[in-house]
C-alpha cells in the first residue's frame, strides 16, 4: 500500500500553502508542549545532578527542605562518629557540617531583590562535592569573612562578582572566588565558612551534616546506626534523591501549566486541521468516488485520509520540536517554591520528550482528521462521481 | 485473477448481463422521482452496447446499476451467475475490482499520481507484487499507445491521452466488462475517433463486453447494439440500428 501512502503524502505536497499553514499552527502548539516538558525536565535534571551518589544528608526528622532542618552541635558530633562514614586520608570522617541561610540580594540591572541561598560549608565540603570547581580566584579561608559565589549568582547579582563585596549578617563579605558547579543547584549559591555564617546570623545549630558513605550501598546501614541512638531525632537521605525531591512541586507546576496551555491551544490547532482535512475531502470528492468505483473499500479511503492527517500532524510536530530544541541554549532563572531560593536551570530535551511531542502532533492530526476522513469514506459513490 | 493485459483470447469467458425488471427512483425533497421503470434486457458476452436517450432518461443510472456502484429498488441484475443486487457493500467492491473497468467522461485520473501510477492503482487490490503491478501497468499503457508518457501527470497530458490512460486503468485488471459514461463527451473529434477505435479494438481483440452511455451518434455507430431510454423506459430500437455482428466471437 506504499502507493496509497505516497498518494496521501503527495496530496499534502500539492496543497503546499494550506499544508504549511495548518502544520504551522500545530507546530506552535507542539512548541509550547515540548517547551513546558523540557523546562520541567531541565529543573529536574538540575536538581538531580546537584546530589552525588554515595553521599548522604543528615537532617532533622521530617524536614522536606534544607531550610526547615536544624542539627545541633552535639548531634552533629555524634553523627560523625558513625562507622558507616568513609574516612579521609588523615583518618577523619568524610563529613561536613553545613548551614543554609536565605538572604535577599539585588539583581544586577533591574535592582530587583531575590532570594539567594548561602551555604556555610565545612572543610570537607568541597571534597564531598566533586562537581564544584573553582574557575576564578580561590577558595575562601576558613575563619575569615571571605566567600565564593556560584557562576550564576556572580553574573546575576550585584556585589557577587569576583573582588566585590556583599553586606549581610551585619558584616561585609569579600568575594574571593567564583565556582562552577555545572548544571546543578550549587551554581545558584554563595558559599563561605559555616562557623562564620553561624556567628553572623546568630545561629546555634547547623542545618545538616553531609557525609560520604563508606560503601555506595551503605545508606540503610547508616540510617539504622543513627536510628539506634535515642539521642538523635534525624532523617538520613541519599543526597541525589533529596535534591530531586526539591524539584517535584515546581516541575509538577510547570508540567500542569504547560499541559493546560497546550490543551487549550491544541483545540484551536485541531479545528485548523479539521478545516484543512474537510476542505481536502470536499476538493477530492470526485477522486474518492473514482477510487470507490475502482473497488477500493471504505476503509482504504478512511485510511488514506487519516494517514494524510497524521502526516500533517507529524510535520507540525517535527517543526515544533525542532524549534523547541533551540531552547536548549537558553537558561531560565526563577524562584524554586520549595527552597524559596533563586535557581538557574535550562530546557532539557530528552528522547522521551521528543517522541511525546511528535506523538502529540500526530494525535492532533488524527483527532482533527478523523471526522473528515470518516465523511470521505461514507460518501455514496454515485454522488461522489457526480461531483467530479 | 488478472492475466497480463492482452494475453486473454476472445470473449468466450465473458459473462452475459441479464437485467430483469429493474426499477430505481430517487428522492428529491418530498418527491420520489422514478428514474427506471421495470427495465429488462440482455447483453450477450462480448457485445458492444450503446445506451442513448435524452438527459434524465435514466441511461446513466442504468449504467451505474450494471457497474455495481448504485443499488436497485426492485429487480435483479445477473452478471454471469452472480446476482449483484444481493451483494453487500464490500462484496460488491471486490466484485467491481475484478469484473468492471470504468471509463468516465472526465477521465477521473488522480491528479497527484503519474499515468503509470494511475494505471497501477486498481492492481493494489490484487495480490500482485509491486514488480508485477508495474509490469502490468506498463503493458496496459503500451497497449493504448502511451508507452512514452508513463511518468507524466494527468495535467501534462492532452484530453485524448488522459482518456487513453483511463482506458489503460480500466483494462489493467483484465475485467470482462467495460462501462463507459460519455467517453468522448469531453474530446475533440479526432481524439474522440481515436478513443472509439481503441474501445472497438478492445471489444474485438480482447472480447471485452462494453456498455457505453453516449449522446454522440458517431460513438453509437461503433456499437453493435443501440438501446434507447426515455423517461425511465426502454424503448424499442429501430431494427435498422442493430448491427448483425452482435457476437464478435463469430467475427474474430
Amino acid at each position: 500500500m506504499a502507493l496509497l501512502a505516497s498518494y496521501s503524502l503527495r496530496n499534502l505536497l500539492a496543497r503546499r500553502m494550506t499544508t504549511a499553514l495548518t502544520a504551522g499552527g500545530m507546530a506552535l502548539v507542539v512548541f509550547v508542549f515540548a517547551a513546558a516538558l523540557m523546562l520541567a525536565e531541565g529543573l529536574r535534571s538540575t536538581l538531580v545532578q546537584t546530589g552525588s551518589s554515595g553521599n548522604a544528608l543528615v537532617l532533622r526528622k521530617g524536614s522536606k527542605s534544607e531550610i526547615e532542618s536544624v542539627v545541633d552541635r552535639n548531634a552533629a558530633a555524634l553523627v560523625e562518629t558513625s562507622a558507616e562514614i568513609a574516612k579521609a586520608g588523615d583518618g577523619a570522617a568524610l563529613a561536613a557540617r553545613e548551614v543554609v541561610v536565605l538572604i535577599n540580594l539585588a539583581k544586577r540591572g533591574t535592582g530587583e531583590a531575590s532570594n539567594v541561598l548561602l551555604r556555610g560549608i565545612g572543610e570537607k565540603s568541597l571534597a564531598l562535592r566533586p562537581q564544584v570547581r573553582m574557575v576564578a580566584g580561590r577558595m575562601p579561608r576558613f575563619g575569615s569573612s571571605e566567600i565564593c559565589a556560584g557562576e550564576g549568582v556572580a553574573r546575576r547579582f550585584k556585589g557577587a562578582g569576583l573582588g566585590e563585596t556583599l553586606r549581610f549578617g551585619m558584616r561585609e563579605w569579600t568575594v574571593v572566588g567564583i565556582f562552577d558547579a555545572g548544571a546543578t543547584g550549587f551554581s545558584s549559591e554563595i558559599w563561605g565558612d559555616a562557623d562564620q555564617f553561624m556567628s553572623a546570623f546568630r545561629r546555634g545549630a547547623y542545618t545538616l551534616v553531609l557525609v560520604k558513605l563508606a560503601r555506595e550501598d551503605g545508606l540503610a546501614a547508616f540510617r539504622q546506626s543513627l536510628e539506634a541512638d535515642p539521642r538523635l531525632q534525624l532523617d538520613v537521605k541519599a543526597e541525589s534523591a533529596f535534591y530531586a525531591e526539591q524539584s517535584e512541586m515546581m516541575a509538577k507546576f510547570l508540567r500542569i501549566l504547560g499541559m493546560s496551555l497546550t490543551a487549550i491551544f491544541s483545540i484551536g490547532a485541531m479545528i485548523g486541521a479539521m478545516i484543512t482535512m474537510h476542505a481536502a475531502v470536499a476538493g477530492r470528492t470526485g477522486e474518492i468516488g473514482t477510487l470507490r468505483a475502482l473497488g477500493f473499500p471504505r476503509r482504504s479511503i478512511l485510511w488514506a485520509f487519516v494517514l494524510e492527517a497524521l502526516l500533517l500532524g507529524l510535520l507540525g510536530g517535527a517543526v515544533g520540536l525542532a524549534a523547541a530544541s533551540g531552547l536548549q541554549f537558553f537558561t531560565i532563572s526563577t524562584m524554586n517554591f520549595q527552597t524559596f531560593a533563586e535557581l538557574a536551570f535550562g530546557f532539557a530535551l530528552t528522547p522521551g520528550i521528543g517522541l511525546l511531542s511528535l506523538g502529540f502532533g500526530m494525535g492532533m492530526g488524527l483527532l482533527g482528521g478523523f471526522i473528515p476522513a470518516l465523511r470521505a469514506a461514507r460518501i455514496k459513490i454515485v454522488d461522489a462521481l457526480r461531483a467530479a | 485473477m488478472s492475466a497480463p493485459v492482452g494475453q486473454q483470447g476472445s470473449g468466450s469467458g465473458s459473462p452475459a448481463i441479464d437485467i430483469r425488471a429493474v426499477s430505481k427512483s430517487y428522492v428529491r425533497g418530498q418527491q420520489t422521482v422514478p428514474v427506471l421503470k421495470d427495465v429488462s434486457f440482455h447483453i450477450s458476452p462480448g457485445e458492444f452496447v450503446a445506451l442513448m436517450g435524452p438527459s434524465g432518461s435514466g441511461k446513466s443510472t442504468l449504467l451505474n446499476l450494471i457497474a455495481g456502484i448504485d443499488h436497485v429498488d426492485a429487480g435483479t441484475i445477473l452478471v454471469g451467475d452472480t446476482d449483484i443486487t444481493t451483494l453487500n457493500e464490500s462484496a460488491l467492491a471486490r466484485w467491481r475490482s475484478r469484473s468492471i473497468g470504468f471509463i468516465f467522461q472526465f477521465y477521473n485520473l488522480i491528479p497527484v499520481l503519474t499515468a503509470l501510477e494511475n494505471v497501477e492503482l486498481p492492481l493494489l487490490l490484487t495480490p500482485l507484487s509491486a514488480r508485477e503491478r508495474r509490469e502490468h501497468a506498463t503493458a496496459a499503457l503500451a497497449l493504448v499507445g502511451l508507452a512514452d508518457r508513463m511518468d507524466h501527470r494527468p495535467s501534462e497530458l492532452s484530453g485524448g491521452q488522459q482518456q487513453r490512460t483511463a482506458i489503460a486503468r480500466a483494462i489493467v485488471t483484465d475485467p470482462d466488462i467495460l462501462v463507459a459514461d460519455e467517453p468522448t463527451g469531453d474530446l475533440d473529434r479526432v481524439s474522440a475517433g481515436e478513443i472509439l477505435d481503441l474501445m472497438a479494438g478492445l471489444n474485438k481483440s480482447l472480447g471485452k463486453t462494453i456498455v457505453m452511455v453516449t449522446h454522440d451518434p458517431r460513438a453509437a455507430e461503433r456499437a453493435h447494439l443501440v438501446r434507447s431510454l426515455e423517461k425511465g423506459l426502454l424503448i424499442d430500437s429501430d431494427p435498422a440500428d442493430q448491427k448483425d455482428h452482435a457476437d464478435p466471437a463469430l467475427h474474430p
